[in-house]
């Protein structure tokens, strides 16, 4: 049904600090991975090896350059993935109830038997976080792991997202949003976690946590070299080239 | 937004239809064969362009779902007034043709659904906040002075040049205030990435070297520089053409050659209507500052 839950027991969501995230995609790949062999249609790639290769993924990895006015540019790697929002415009616009929000944990999920392949719900969502998978047919999102986080036949310690779970900085936090002391929740309260477009009234679940102010150098790094005064030889063969 | 084929034929055609039959159940009261052709070409149109619209799902088979979910979704709504359009004016169009004198008010409600349906077809677009340039009033007006100047002018009405001139005025206003929304609606790099309060952002490595259903689908930017001269395309074919052939005595090929040329002029404003509509998505790659 594509009434959204009044409310959720759970917020389920993740944490991504665009502070320690070095841009490595092993979430990228560890989420293809993962989703190519378990919950619902693998995620086909079209053409792979060939001149125009494309295919579909749940996590993609951005880069972007940042100026700030007063210090050196920043490099800020920035993962992009479902934000499962609490007012989630993809589910409500979907007509045959194939997408849906789990009341019991938040988790937005599409049914892939339900799906007729529309792209309205993709049209929705401002992140970009749905692909129509081209050999399926149907709508693909981030599941949230669904089929790990619950998954009794996993060692304890994998029952977490498997971006989350490859993340080689730690980048990625899982956790429950409703409960203020989670980890998640500490985290987005002690960095400052923030949502992204909040303009467009979808309520992610959701936190990116900001990069860390860096420090500012006083002056060009090179200005001590510039006074060294050379000795010896190379004292000498700077005499001489200074004087030709 | 990717101008597909199938989207623009379904929204061009079923409008004109539904337009045609709003027309035909209330103003026009036609007999036998003139009202078989009449209520043939209102029917043809409008099942033309919702069995396009079928053409672009990865699972067509599956359509009949899409009539569930009319509490929330405006494509469902669509289907289900589409349908019910279709359903309740089959007998008056049967009694014009073969003369069985059913009374004029059970035209009404399937009137008022083909309306229903032009309106639900332009939310299916207005609806959506992510595509500023159509989360506008100016949406349904478009939708809905298309329809029924078309259909005015399939039917013969003596409305349709006025109808015509509306349809200018409100083609004339999308445009006026769709090139200021994306800005209005304030989404931007920085509020995107939640990076802008920290500098001034650029792309440094995009997240992918290829292409992607996300920058197929919703990130078009082909032909954009063409856009000044396809609005006058649009505005001459679809209004002012055939509003001159319409002061042409009547004849039914008068009223063809109108018709057609504002086909010409309604598949130019459509193809513009997606071409020129940006996604909030293509922030993130950078294709919009
Ligand atoms: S991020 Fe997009 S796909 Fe995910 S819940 Fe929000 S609107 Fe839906
Ligand atoms: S693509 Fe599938 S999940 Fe998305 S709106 Fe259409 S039917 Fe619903
Ligand atoms: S939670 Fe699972 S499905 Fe979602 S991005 Fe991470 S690995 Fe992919």
């Amino acid at each position: 049904m594509t009434c959204l839950p009044a409310k959720t027991d759970k917020k389920l969501g993740l944490a991504i600090d665009l502070d320690t995230c070095v841009g490595c995609n092993a979430c990228v790949t560890a989420c293809k991975g993962w989703n190519d062999q378990g919950y619902g249609a693998p995620l086909s790639d079209q053409n792979p090896y060939g001149a125009d290769p494309s295919g579909t993924f749940l996590n993609r990895v951005h880069s972007y350059q940042v100026q700030p006015v007063d210090r050196a540019a920043i490099t800020v790697n920035f993962p992009r993935s479902c934000l499962h929002c609490e007012a989630a415009p993809c589910v409500t616009v979907c007509p045959t109830g194939a997408s849906y929000k789990r009341a019991e944990d938040g988790i937005v999920l599409v049914n892939e038997d339900a799906c007729i392949g529309c792209g309205l719900c993709a049209w929705a969502c401002p992140y970009g976080a749905r692909e129509l998978d081209a050999a399926a047919g149907v709508m693909k999102k981030c599941t949230l792991c669904v089929d790990r986080i619950y998954n009794e036949n996993l060692p304890e310690e994998d029952r977490e997202p498997a971006c989350v779970r490859t993340c080689p900085t730690g980048a990625r936090h899982f956790g429950d949003f409703a409960d203020p002391d989670s980890k998640v929740s500490r985290l987005a309260a002690e960095r400052g976690g923030f949502e992204l477009m909040p303009e467009m009234g979808t309520k992610p679940v959701n936190r990116y946590l900001p990069p860390r102010k860096k420090d500012a150098l006083d002056a060009s790094p090179l200005a001590p070299l510039l006074d060294i005064k050379a000795t010896g030889f190379a004292g000498w063969l700077d005499r001489m080239l200074g004087k030709i | 937004m990717h101008p597909a084929p199938s989207v623009l034929v379904f929204t061009v055609l079923s409008g004109l239809g539904f337009g045609a039959l709003a027309f035909l159940a209330v103003f026009v009261h036609p007999y036998g064969w003139p009202a078989f052709a009449l209520w043939g070409l209102g029917y043809g149109l409008a099942i033309a362009g919702l069995l396009a619209s079928t053409f672009h799902l990865g699972h067509p088979e599956r359509a009949w779902r899409a009539f569930s979910q009319w509490r929330t979704s405006w494509l469902s709504r669509e289907g289900l007034a589409a349908v019910a359009t279709l359903v309740l004016l089959a007998p008056v169009a049967l009694s014009d043709w073969l003369g069985l004198g059913l009374p004029r008010a059970f035209a009404v409600p399937g009137a008022v659904l083909a309306l229903a349906t032009i309106a639900t077809t332009s939310m299916i677009y207005a609806q959506l906040k992510t595509v500023p340039r159509w989360n506008h009033w100016t949406t349904p007006a478009q939708f809905f002075a298309f329809a029924l100047a078309g259909g005015a002018m399939l039917t013969g009405q003596g409305v349709a040049p006025l109808l015509l001139a509306l349809l200018a005025l409100a083609l004339l206003a999308h445009w006026h205030y769709g090139d200021r929304r994306f800005a209005e609606v304030g989404a931007s790099m920085g509020s995107a990435t939640g990076l802008g309060p920290l500098g001034r952002l650029s792309v440094f490595d995009p997240a992918h070297t290829a292409g992607n259903y996300l920058m197929r689908e919703m990130i078009f930017v082909v032909g954009r520089k063409h856009a000044a001269r396809l609005r006058v395309i649009a505005l001459v074919f679809a209004c002012l053409i055939p509003a001159l052939i319409l002061f042409l005595p009547a004849h039914p090929a008068t009223t063809g050659a109108a018709v057609l040329a504002h086909l010409v002029g309604a598949f130019a404003a459509r193809w513009l209507f997606f071409a020129e509509a940006e996604h909030v998505v293509g922030l993130y790659y950078g294709k919009r500052q």
